[in-house]
């Protein structure tokens, strides 16, 4: 039996009935990375001795009876933006290279209270800003199914890292996609919850009222099992929301019988490949047979999304990276005359360009005399795009479309124009300016062997909805396993 | 010479007397070693997040409704970003465009007569850290203790005309606060600071001058002098043709001098946005009556009931309201001795020299009403003299001793032993012929001289009324 | 291209976010900000009168903490990252002159 081949549910199942040991699973896992990270570059961090040392720890626990959930003992890979207790948080910059954090996201502590075991951390896009994890400052991930291709991002470490089966499961952190778009272009599941269902204690923020993490993993049942684990009303994060709901798992029924879906006309024009328009389509026409009701409809205000985004994103992200100063953590310039001094090379030399961009862009728009143009304008915008939202889902209880306009672009060809790789966000941003739920899980395979992502939307607190929708496509669906992962077989 | 008159507005920084910081559960003691009451959250750790303290919004609400301001019923804060090591975070939470207090005013009484300030608004905020020069090192070391101590700045309108003006204002607004218990309002140790607007125009002028902001003052004397510095350095610009620039100025009091902080480095562009990591704050009217209905008895109410209740002189009720622990005392101490012009005589006399005398403030009072009262019925039931009362007292208000117990351990009751009295008396009378012979002659001082020295040989215990008797029978 | 961002807006900009660029860095960044500016005016072609900006996306207010003291003294794993320390505090270069 290959171990890596198990999806996180099957393996916690295994562990449970005594067929797999905690600390067999942690080897294979350590065991594929040792054999595949080098050429897919998942991982900034692998945690080898510690996470030897919990799967002990853990399978204690469960011979004990201590620990009975789905998740004890699966270990799983944990985005660079999280902050872990003795584990280095770099966010994949050089500004946090050696950053040892006191005290533990509370995401990752519930998952270490279902019994995870944490293996690594995975490579992101520098402080989560970029679409194809090539603007982390510590090194390249590669696309599993081709290594010539980006893996997409930001969570891109994440996805590569579940698609090559170097771990079970993942968290990623999405801001205006970056769960969505790198599940897409890696052929994995990946979910974007309702903002405030998870909480952000110890995300280390980019855009604050648009973070969110949730889970990548190979399914929807993977995926639903883990957003429960996570989940949690926190009192520490003030915008963290109690739900009434914090049951998915149940929502994992092969049957979409007049579930309303939506089709967005703007979804579907220019600028969308082809082939990923018709794989997506061709879903949409799996659920219809399957008894969904299925219809296009005109949501409005499309095109605003992503401006409005990058400005709020980048106002947020120019606030929230003003504590990376070389004063209380993190990279301090070697030599300096002064405090200014200090403060601008410490920054200038620990930030990547396209962060430098962003903190530029969010600095100005926020600037005397522009900030009514650009930032109230673009809060406005989204209070609009917001009401979008809520007219659609008046009408429909799920919205069907593409995850990213293409396939995973080549390594090297997006950073050159910023603007062209925004404008790659066009389906994922406004789900986050609206606050509202997203899944991202794959939907075949282009004719150069690409994965491509269908994205299902829903109301806010309806992430049932989307993962009944996508649990039952994906019932009509061969799993495709990319090639890495099958190296080991 | 021109005619000129001087436009003062003010911003007054509270620190709020809560046991945590705004937004996190950190203690707000005084006195820890450095960064020994930190956390995540106060010392801008990467993914931490601010909760808001409630009791900060209470007494912000509380401050607003006592000085008449408007209360927002829809709150929010917002990020005000600039980069100093003191700012953990590189930007403050504060409140820009919903703060919670608006349009209030105090009305204050000067020699010049009674005048109504207005207060333009007060809104909540977190307070820096503290920074430390090192001159070994020639660097600066940062103490996040004080970070996220919650404030509460008071802006009021340019109402002002002069120092005095100025010091009856914050008289009124630090009585006001304390009085709430929203804060103890010490200008030296920094939980009230005062920044000063001041600008000058001439007289009949239309528009305001430029104004300037003066900072780092300390006491009421600085800010005194502050004030009329500033006033003339602005008037002599302005004669020599030359104009004010609106800047930050830093008072330094030892040299009587003020000058510009000034830095390139500094573009005072705070680009102030809704905070994201915290919902607002809705007040409704429940709430808010909630509020007012703890609103505890201010000073001047106090001070008149003070006088038609417990008939205390208008002199007496002054000084007493003027701190809000000694009202306190006076009460308790009345309710259980109901000798309300010896309560207040004991406060306005001996109290305040002591205070005095060991430099404390009223609120560093540790007696309890309780021993108080027993020493002031010790004297009223004639259980000891008022000379041994004030050396009892003195033990009273350094350590909160029982009066009772002490008076009996000592064995300082008053000597009412007529016999024995008597024979003390005529061994002083033997003792003393001069003062007799001085007596008789019609120096009635030498009768106190003679009561001193048998006093003295009694060790102070002796019944000065029986005394006093025994001396006038013998002479 | 309508924004045209001037050596004095970078040079601004730079002072805000504390951060300093070479030419080249910042002839870029001018390029880079006047590409992106263009790209946000598509906002202004949306009429928004009369709407309120939204800056939280749900209705929640009133999230409080009571005032009671929870945190113990954890300033060894707070200062553990400092780039630079002494006795128990953070050290920066010289603030005041």
């Amino acid at each position: 039996m290959n171990i890596m081949s198990l999806t996180a549910v099957e393996l916690g199942k295994k562990i449970k009935q005594k067929e797999i040991s905690v600390e067999e699973a942690v080897i294979a896992a350590l065991d594929s990375i040792e054999a595949k990270d080098e050429a897919v570059g998942s991982f900034v961090t692998v945690c080898r001795d510690k996470a030897m040392e919990d799967a002990r720890e853990i399978q204690g626990k469960i011979d004990r009876g201590e620990l009975d959930g789905p998740l004890a003992g699966v270990p799983v890979a944990i985005k660079d933006n999280m902050c872990t207790e003795g584990i280095l948080t770099t966010c994949s910059s050089k500004i946090l290279s050696n950053f040892n954090p006191a005290y533990t996201a509370e995401a990752v502590l519930n998952l270490q209270k279902a019994g995870a075991v944490i293996i690594g951390k995975t490579n992101m896009d520098e402080f989560a800003m970029g679409s194809t994890t090539e603007t982390s400052a510590i090194k390249i991930t590669k696309n599993p199914w081709n290594q010539e291709h980006v893996p997409g991002g930001s969570s891109g470490g994440s996805c590569a890292a579940v698609a090559a089966e170097e771990c079970h499961y993942a968290l990623g952190s999405d801001t205006g996609g970056s769960i969505r778009q790198p599940s897409s272009f890696c052929g994995v599941t990946g979910i974007k919850p309702t903002y405030g269902t998870v909480s952000r204690y110890g995300l280390i923020a980019y855009g604050s009222s648009l973070d969110q993490i949730g889970p990548v993993a190979k399914d929807v049942t993977d995926c639903a099992t883990i957003l429960e684990a996570i989940s949690s009303y926190d009192a520490k994060d003030s915008t963290s929301v109690k739900r009434e709901n914090y049951d998915f798992t149940s929502a994992l029924v092969d049957d979409v019988k007049g579930l309303k879906i939506g089709i967005p006309k703007a979804y579907f024009e220019d600028g969308l490949d082809s082939e990923v328009k018709a794989a997506v389509l061709n879903a949409a026409k799996v659920l219809e047979k399957k008894g969904a009701i299925v219809e296009e409809f005109d949501l409005g205000l499309v095109n605003f999304a992503i401006p409005a985004y990058y400005v709020i994103a980048s106002a947020e992200a120019s606030s929230n990276l003003a504590r990376f100063d070389g004063v209380k953590y993190g990279y301090r310039t070697s030599e300096y005359e002064g405090l200014h001094n200090m403060y601008k090379k410490s920054r200038s030399e620990g930030f990547g360009p396209e962060v430098k961009r962003r903190i530029m862009l969010g600095s100005f728009v926020l600037s005397s005399g522009y900030y009514d143009a650009y930032y109230l304008k673009a809060l406005k915008t989204k209070a609009l795009i917001k009401k979008e939202f809520d007219k659609a889902f008046e009408k429909y209880d799920v919205i069907l479309g593409p995850a990213a306009p293409t396939t995973a672009p080549k390594l090297g060809e997006s950073l050159k124009d910023p603007i062209k790789m925004y404008l790659g966000d066009i389906y994922t941003v406004s789900v986050n300016l609206a606050g509202l739920p997203g899944i991202s899980l794959p939907c075949g395979v282009s004719s150069q062997g690409l994965p491509i992502g269908l994205q299902l939307i829903g109301d806010c607190f309806k992430e049932n909805n989307i993962i009944r929708a996508a649990y039952s496509f994906e019932k009509s669906m061969t799993y495709n396993r990319c090639d890495m992962a099958k190296q080991f077989d | 010479m021109k005619q000129y008159e001087t436009v003062i507005g003010l911003e007054v920084h509270v620190e709020l007397a809560t046991k945590t910081k705004i937004f996190c559960s950190c203690s707000t003691a005084f006195g820890g070693a450095p960064n020994t009451h930190t956390c995540p959250v106060c010392t801008g750790m990467p993914g931490s997040l601010p909760v808001l303290n409630k009791q900060v919004v209470e007494y912000a609400m509380a401050v607003g409704l006592a000085t008449n301001c408007t209360i927002t019923q829809y709150n929010k804060f917002d990020r005000k970003n600039y980069f100093y090591p003191d700012n953990p975070q590189n930007y403050q939470i504060s409140q820009l465009y919903l703060p919670i207090c608006r349009n209030g005013r105090v009305e204050i009484e000067t020699e010049a007569g009674k005048k109504s300030i207005g207060i333009h608004e007060i809104h909540m905020e977190e307070d820096a850290g503290k920074l430390i020069h090192d001159e070994w090192e020639n660097c600066s070391l940062v103490d996040y203790n004080r970070s996220g101590v919650p404030l509460i700045e008071i802006v009021s309108e340019p109402d002002m005309c002069s120092a005095d003006e100025v010091i009856a204002y914050l008289e009124k607004l630090r009585l006001i606060i304390q009085y709430l218990g929203a804060s103890d309002c010490k200008l030296q140790e920094g939980s009230m600071r005062v920044d000063v607007n001041l600008s000058v125009m001439e007289v009949g002028a239309k528009e305001f001058g430029t104004r300037t902001e003066m900072k780092n003052l300390n006491s009421f004397k600085a800010i005194a002098r502050a004030i009329e510095n500033e006033r003339q350095r602005q008037i002599e610009l302005l004669e020599e043709g030359k104009s004010v620039t609106q800047e930050t100025r830093r008072w330094d009091d030892n040299k009587a001098y003020s000058y510009a902080m000034r830095s390139k480095e500094d573009a005072q562009d705070y680009r102030y946005f809704p905070e994201p990591d915290l919902v607002p704050v809705v007040i409704d009217d429940e709430w808010l009556a909630a509020v007012k209905s703890k609103e505890p008895e201010f000073r001047d109410a106090k001070k008149n009931r003070y006088i038609n209740d417990y008939n205390l002189p208008e002199y007496d009720a002054d000084i007493i309201t003027l701190y809000k622990k000694l009202a306190d005392i006076f009460e308790k101490t009345t309710d259980i001795c109901k000798l309300p012009k010896k309560v207040s005589n004991w406060l306005i006399g001996e109290t305040m020299k002591l205070l005095k005398e060991k430099a404390m403030e009223p609120d560093e009072i540790t007696f309890s009403p309780e021993n108080f009262a027993k020493v002031i019925l010790l004297v009223e039931n004639g259980t000891i003299n008022g000379v041994i009362a004030k050396d009892v007292f003195k033990i009273v208000f350094e350590e909160n001793i029982d009066p009772d117990k002490y008076v009996e351990k000592k064995g300082l009751k008053m000597n009412n032993d007529e016999v024995g009295l008597k024979k003390i008396v005529e061994e002083v009378i033997a003792a003393n012929p001069q003062s007799v012979e001085d007596y008789h002659n019609g120096k009635d001082k030498a009768i106190g001289f003679l009561v001193g020295q048998t006093m003295k040989a009694a060790k102070g215990k002796a019944n000065p009324g029986i005394v006093n008797k025994i001396l006038k029978e013998l002479l | 291209m309508a924004n045209i961002i001037s050596d004095e807006t970078i040079e601004y900009v730079g002072i805000l976010a504390k951060l300093e660029l070479s030419d080249s860095e910042k002839e870029q960044a001018k390029k880079d900000m006047g590409n992106m500016l263009d790209y946000i005016d598509k906002l202004n072609e949306l009429d928004t009168t009369g709407v309120e900006p939204m800056s939280q996306v749900f209705p929640v207010n009133n999230v409080f903490r009571e005032d009671v003291v929870t945190n113990t003294d954890m300033r060894d794993a707070i200062i553990k990252n400092a780039p630079a320390k002494k006795n128990g505090s953070f050290m920066v270069p010289k603030t005041v002159e």
